[in-house]
């Protein structure tokens, strides 16, 4: 019997010829990451159960990313940028994105693939839940601990339980013009539920993942954790390896599922036949077509964070946005400072896509995770009240982007940015024609 | 945590389903240390305060984990519906329960990141329950964990339930966390 991707990467890290899943087996981790909020804790752990003078496993491979609560007076918050640093410098850290330098990157998952850590085949940890973003690359990545992770700066191991494999099938050769792979994600676990994927893989494939670029499997597999999955994957091609190679000199080795490997369950989804979605406040599986819930309420509209806020999440917004005014607060958070550059680069029709968002009255945010979790409460773009937003991000739950009075509908860029020159919730098939029927 | 396989007992504490890391610490609070001895009580008196207050303490609502101003919990062990723990990584979520007080959780179900840090970090014990006790089980009611028989008695209403077996984490949880477990096992030197 063949074996899942998943399940041949931890076989191959954990030095065995197969594994099944409910094994629980001890694997070699290629990289741990850990940001502002989880590293300070992590790194108290790693020196009170290794030592004040213990280095950690592999300079190499840890990689430290600050992007939580970065530009905030928070004093807290600043002192845990503080601890990073200062064990960045006492291991010598090669990968530390320091706040305030022009290594500061912001975002962690988009960070990763753009600085090259995010192979096909490796096992990456994280101390961030939305770790299973690597995961479009055809390799095992999931967010862990501080426990956890200050066990890796020791050891460079980790046990993990072999989860079973999910299978999502997509057909069809092409994403609809007015369809983002945040709809067909927001469809999936509206569909399974926010625990329809718990301990489990969620392994997206078929014919219609040649459609989708690496921003695109990105958004699927940021939000395999908010169907409680363990981790989120795509088997690697030329797209992957164009991404990859484009990043990195590293060796790595690609990993497929055999065709006869065994699953927990196989869905079917056909991308031609998928319509706008948003997923209603207070949970990411409240799901609605966007045709169902049009002409909502709405204070605010919000385009960042992992999910939501990368380069095509942004080109999405402004093909929408060019040449309106914006009737809602609107707010534009780059995941990171590669992108917040290309904003000023990349043009529709000549205009840079940041004139594009000034010139409509939207409000522009540095690089950083920004409202997407809340934080401190002179956080960019934080709901501190009764807000109604509509907001790109990955997660909707009571308090999640401030005040627990607050209200949120996840929804694609595209439906985002719709809204937001409406005023109200507004399906994007308004402003881009259908060519395909 | 009780690493010994001791009886639990405590007031219990009744949560619905799906509460999610922002509801168990809300993200404003991830910024205190966990190794200052002042600051870390914050996360006690903070613990479950994103839960809507109508839900919190169960059937009634409206009861907060910890009392205004206070640090310490009346309550020992949570019982809650489905997927409890879903949403973060932060372990600063058991981390805020077990100091507010909290020894064990009994839940019909987790999520998973959760349940593996409750257990390697050895904050308290993840129980599950084979039915949803968050419809039976009243806020304050007495309980008491059985360990070694895997039942959960509940004093006030004179009722017994079975719950699972930790499984393959007994080790780890037994062990007090992944480290005590690690060095048992020659993985990790002894200090
Ligand atoms: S952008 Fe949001 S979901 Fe992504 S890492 Fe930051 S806080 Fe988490």
């Amino acid at each position: 019997m063949g074996m899942t991707l998943t399940e041949k990467i931890l076989a191959k890290h954990s030095g065995r010829d197969r594994v099944s899943p409910g094994d629980n087996v001890w694997v070699d981790v290629d990289i741990l990451m850990t940001h502002d909020v989880c590293g300070p804790p992590a790194i108290g752990i790693f020196h009170k159960q290794f030592g004040e003078n213990a280095k950690v496993w592999d300079k190499e491979k840890l990689v430290i990313i600050p992007d939580h609560y970065i530009f905030t007076n928070d004093k807290y918050a600043n002192r845990n940028v503080d601890v990073l640093r200062a064990f960045a410098a006492e291991q010598d850290l090669p990968y530390f994105y320091d706040v305030g330098t022009d290594s500061y990157k912001g975002v962690c998952h988009v960070a990763l693939p753009e600085e090259g850590f995010t192979r096909p085949g490796e096992v990456l940890f994280g101390t961030d839940s939305h770790t299973c973003t690597a995961g479009a690359f055809g390799q095992f990545a999931t967010g862990i601990g501080n426990t956890d992770a200050a066990f890796i700066m020791g050891t460079g191991k980790l046990w993990v339980k072999v989860p079973e494999t999910m299978r999502f099938v997509f057909e069809g050769t092409s994403l609809p013009p007015y369809l983002m792979a945040k709809d067909v994600i927001l469809q999936i676990i509206g569909d399974i539920g926010t625990d329809g994927a718990t301990y489990r893989t969620m392994e997206f494939a078929g014919p219609g993942i040649k459609a989708l670029t690496m921003e695109d499997r990105m958004t699927l597999t940021n939000m395999a954790i908010e169907a409680g999955g363990k981790n989120g994957v795509v088997e690697p091609d030329e797209v992957t390896e164009a991404y990859v190679k484009a990043r990195t000199n590293k060796p790595y080795e690609k990993v497929y599922s055999d065709p006869d490997a065994q699953y927990h369950s196989v869905r079917h989804y056909n991308l031609e036949e998928m319509v706008p979605m948003v997923a209603k406040p207070h949970s990411p599986d409240n799901k609605a077509t966007v045709e169902e819930v049009e002409g909502g309420y709405l204070d605010r509209a919000y385009i960042g964070s992992c999910t939501g806020g990368k380069l095509s999440d942004f080109r999405a917004a402004a093909e929408i946005i060019r040449g309106n005014k914006v009737k809602l607060d609107t707010y534009i958070v780059p995941a990171t400072t590669e992108i917040a550059r290309a904003l000023e680069t990349e043009t529709i029709f000549g205009t840079p896509l940041i004139d594009i968002f000034r010139e409509a009255g939207c409000k522009i945010g540095n690089a950083s995770c920004a409202a997407c979790l809340g934080g401190p409460s002179d956080t960019f773009g934080r709901l501190n009240n009764e807000e109604v937003c509509i907001s790109s991000t990955n997660r909707n739950y009571p308090g999640r982007m401030g005040s627990k009075q607050s209200q949120v509908y996840l929804a694609s860029p595209y439906t985002v940015a719709a809204s937001a020159v409406t005023g109200v919730i507004t399906d994007p098939r308004v402003f881009i024609q259908e060519t395909v029927i | 945590m009780s690493i010994n396989q001791e009886p639990i007992k405590g007031k219990a504490f009744v949560l619905g389903k799906n509460i999610d890391t922002d509801q168990i610490i809300p993200a404003a609070h991830l910024v205190y240390s966990l190794e200052d001895p002042e600051e870390r009580k914050l996360y006690g008196k903070y613990a479950l305060s994103g839960v809507p207050i109508a839900e919190s303490g169960l059937p009634h609502g409206n009861i907060p984990l910890t009392k205004e101003g206070e640090t310490d919990s009346e309550f020992k062990i949570i019982v809650a519906s489905d997927n409890f723990g879903c949403g973060s990584s932060r372990e600063h979520a058991p981390a805020s329960l077990e100091i507010a007080g909290i020894e064990a959780i009994i839940s019909s179900s987790y999520a998973r990141i959760f349940y593996r840090n409750s257990v390697d970090g050895g904050f308290l014990i993840p129980f599950e329950s084979y039915e949803d006790l968050s419809t039976e089980i009243h806020t304050g009611d007495e309980l008491e964990i059985d360990q070694v028989n895997h039942q959960l008695k509940n004093v006030t209403q004179d009722k017994v339930y079975k719950i699972k077996p930790l499984g393959s984490v007994a080790d780890i949880v037994h062990a007090g966390g992944i480290f005590e477990y690690a060095r048992q096992n020659g993985m990790v030197p002894a200090k």
